[in-house]
């Protein structure tokens, strides 16, 4: 690609996005060229066409696609730009496919520093080169000031699922057993302890991270896993109260098992929610045969995004696709869906 | 869960539980129920949420009392919010929990909040003042709703309205008081209680003593109670003493936090501010003498339903709606023709399938297992 001149270089200190910046002229190709494709830049984005061109392989392909309008926007542990690398390539992830490619679409509301936009762009390129995912298409959009919070990034990403593997969430059966990879709630809370008329001070860090490779390892050592799923919005609980419902089973977990950090579990106490509902970027759920679950879990502790996997219970025959937990205190309980929204814009 | 929390989980034990759980069950009578009304929502929640009738004996019945504030509330005071929510002048600052309380016609502030009225949500009745210094050319109202626990708060967020002559604040009163309430339930002879698992933070504020009259008017014992689960199991085993032996006092369980006078300094303080109304309507309790809170004429400036002109209007409960015997203890949720079907959390027809702390809410969302 031949760099055009621009007379005047962007004021990334100083700067802010206005409307001129959205409107397809030069002061757009300009925020693109310096800001965009030069943060994520590879051999797609370089062509400069209206799309990407690639070549598939034969096979099953998936795709995914996530809006992230969290807020704030920057957050302990991360901010929205390797947010939306890391949640779109884990929903590809989820089907146990390896993720190719992704896109990113804008909307930035008139009057965004343009140094924030530097910190994101710059976050997502590096999300998305450690992932070894490129960006290889995009959009950008702006919006009157008022007309939207910051900054929204929606990504889309497609993968190519391993000949054979049928990962999918209708296949939990009665006698599996039920694992997640880590502690719970550390997204929900890092995102909490910011928000304006909340703000607590607590050391805990969105655990936001790409799970392809742990699904990879996880995959290599048990190729039939029955269900994989990142228990983001609505947490562990209605990430299994979706698979039981999809798969017509009933679960049953021991809280006791589920692994939560101290931070989280006071600050939820103060709170007053339940770190079951708490949202994470970081985690998976998996459902796996009882034969397997030991090598799975296994798998997943060896992997440094699953160090603190733990078996948490059993999937059951139930025509109810209730989900019911032993508390640690002796007695059961249902762990219901999620009603109402307990934190709005998390991810 | 595996992380562990000083303080807290003490009160949470899984051993300590059983044990007190075989205690329980040595000293109840195979012959005879033991009918416990825990008034409050606090009580109910944990109670559902750490599965603690699964470590009772079967004689022993928990009832779940009144003590939720948003179930409480009428229809009318409901719609009177909604309304003044629509107000284009008005800011209405509420609890979380109100956001989804129905009223007349499934009306209810998230909807009014879709239809372009101005409601904020918040933590306190102190971030109600903050909107008002922020927003001066709005007229802000805090929704004021709760126990003798809330009270104090609003009660010194009116206080400093008035020293920071704050004009544009102003407070939708509905304080209501715990004593009266208990009375209302104990006058109801279908409710045939054994004994009260008495409030926990309600009575840090009020005081044992403000209990007196269970034990000398109406011959039932009560244990107060903190809001953990061991406190619970352990009130529970003080009643099934009492009641075997015929005893009617009030004990307190809860020792760590309350006292026999309560909190005098909140008393003052809401004694400053409110005065009492001669009567106010309750869901399922209907009208009660002396059981709500309203501004003094010296803060009368600051009581939104004078500045607004708002008058309560009584509306009847939707007819399928059991909210009202379940609040009083004479039915429980799943008795209910609507709960779980046309009426759950999502679309709630009455008022104790909304909140955590309300009776159905917390069946369904711990319990409906079990019918099943």
């Amino acid at each position: 690609m031949k760099r055009r001149h621009y007379i005047r270089p962007l004021d990334i200190e100083r700067g802010r996005i206005d409307m001129t910046h959205g409107s397809g002229g030069k002061a757009m190709a300009q925020l693109v060229e310096e800001m965009f494709v030069a943060a994520f830049d590879n051999q797609w984005l370089r062509q400069m066409n209206d799309q990407a061109a690639f070549a598939v392989r034969q096979g099953r392909m998936v795709m995914a696609t996530d809006a992230h309008v969290v807020s704030p926007v920057f957050f302990p542990g991360g901010n929205i730009g390797s947010l939306s690398v890391h949640g779109t390539i884990n929903d590809v992830a989820m089907s146990g496919a390896i993720p190719l490619y992704l896109s990113a679409s804008f909307i930035i509301e008139e009057g965004f520093p343009l140094a924030d936009l530097q910190r994101i762009i710059k976050s997502m390129a590096e999300a998305a080169r450690e992932a070894g995912v490129p960006i290889v298409a995009g959009d950008t959009k702006v919006v009157e000031q008022g007309k939207a919070d910051g900054i929204f990034i929606t990504t889309t990403g497609i993968g190519r699922v391993p000949d054979g593997m049928l990962i999918s969430g209708d296949r939990a059966r009665p006698g599996d057993r039920i694992i997640v990879s880590g502690t719970i709630g550390d997204h929900g809370i890092a995102i909490l302890s910011k928000r304006e008329n909340l703000t607590f001070e607590t050391a805990i860090l969105s655990d936001t991270a790409a799970l392809h490779g742990l699904v990879a390892a996880m995959t290599d050592r048990v190729p039939d896993i029955h269900c994989l799923r990142d228990p983001t919005r609505g947490g562990l609980a209605t990430t299994l109260n979706e698979l039981a419902s999809q798969s017509g089973v009933g679960m049953r977990i021991r809280e006791s098992a589920i692994p939560v950090r101290a931070e989280v579990a006071a600050a939820c106490e103060l709170l007053g929610i339940d770190p079951l509902y708490v949202a994470n970027e970081g985690k998976l759920v998996a459902i796996c045969a009882d034969a397997d679950a030991d090598a799975l879990l296994r798998a997943m502790s060896e992997h440094p995004l699953g160090q603190n996997a733990a078996i948490i219970g059993e999937v059951f025959e139930d025509e109810h696709s209730f989900v019911q937990m032993e508390t640690a205190f002796g007695g059961m309980r249902m762990v219901d869906w999620l009603a109402g929204e307990i934190l709005p814009r998390i991810c | 869960m595996t992380g562990a929390m000083q303080y807290v989980d003490e009160y949470r034990d899984g051993e300590l539980a059983r044990h007190l759980s075989g205690k329980i069950a040595k000293e109840v009578h195979a012959e005879r129920q033991y009918r416990f009304m825990e008034f409050c929502g606090g009580h109910t929640h944990a109670i559902f949420r750490y599965g603690i009738a699964d470590l009772l004996p079967p004689g022993v019945k928990l009832i779940h009392g009144p003590g939720c504030p948003v179930c409480v509330l009428p229809i009318g005071r409901i719609d009177s919010a909604i309304a003044l929510a629509k107000n284009p002048r008005v800011i209405l600052a509420t609890y979380a929990d109100m956001m989804r309380v129905p009223g007349s016609h499934f009306a209810n502030l998230i909807r009014a909040r879709a239809e372009g009225a101005d409601v904020r949500m918040i933590y306190s009745a102190a971030d109600a003042l903050n909107i008002a210094r922020e927003n001066p050319a709005r007229e802000v109202v805090f929704f004021a709703i709760g126990f003798e626990t809330t009270t104090p708060p609003t009660a010194l967020a009116v206080r400093q309205a008035k020293c920071d002559g704050l004009a544009n604040f102003s407070v939708f009163c509905n304080h209501v008081l715990t004593p009266p309430a208990l009375r209302g339930i104990l006058d109801e002879p279908d409710a045939m209680l054994d004994g009260v698992i008495g409030p926990s933070h309600v009575s840090a504020v009020i005081g044992t003593g403000a209990y007196e009259f269970v034990a000398k008017d109406y011959g039932k014992p009560v244990v107060i109670a903190g809001f953990e689960p061991l406190d619970v199991m352990q009130a529970v085993l003080m009643l099934v003493r009492q009641v075997n032996s015929a005893h009617a006092v009030i004990e307190n369980e809860y020792v760590r936090a309350v006292g026999a006078e309560g909190n005098m300094k909140a008393q003052a303080l809401m004694d400053e501010v409110f005065e009492l109304r001669e009567s106010f309507e309750w869901r399922g309790l209907g009208w009660l003498p002396w059981s709500a809170r309203k501004l003094k004429p010296d803060y009368a400036e600051f009581d939104a339903e004078a500045r607004f002109g708002m008058s309560h209007h009584a509306v009847p409960e939707p007819k399928a709606c059991e909210c009202g015997d379940i609040l009083r203890g004479v039915r429980s949720p799943k008795d209910c023709k609507v709960f779980g079907t046309a009426c759950t959390p999502e679309h709630p027809i009455g008022a104790c399938m909304v909140s955590s702390e309300g009776a159905c809410a917390a069946y369904f969302s711990y319990g409906r297992y079990r019918a099943a």
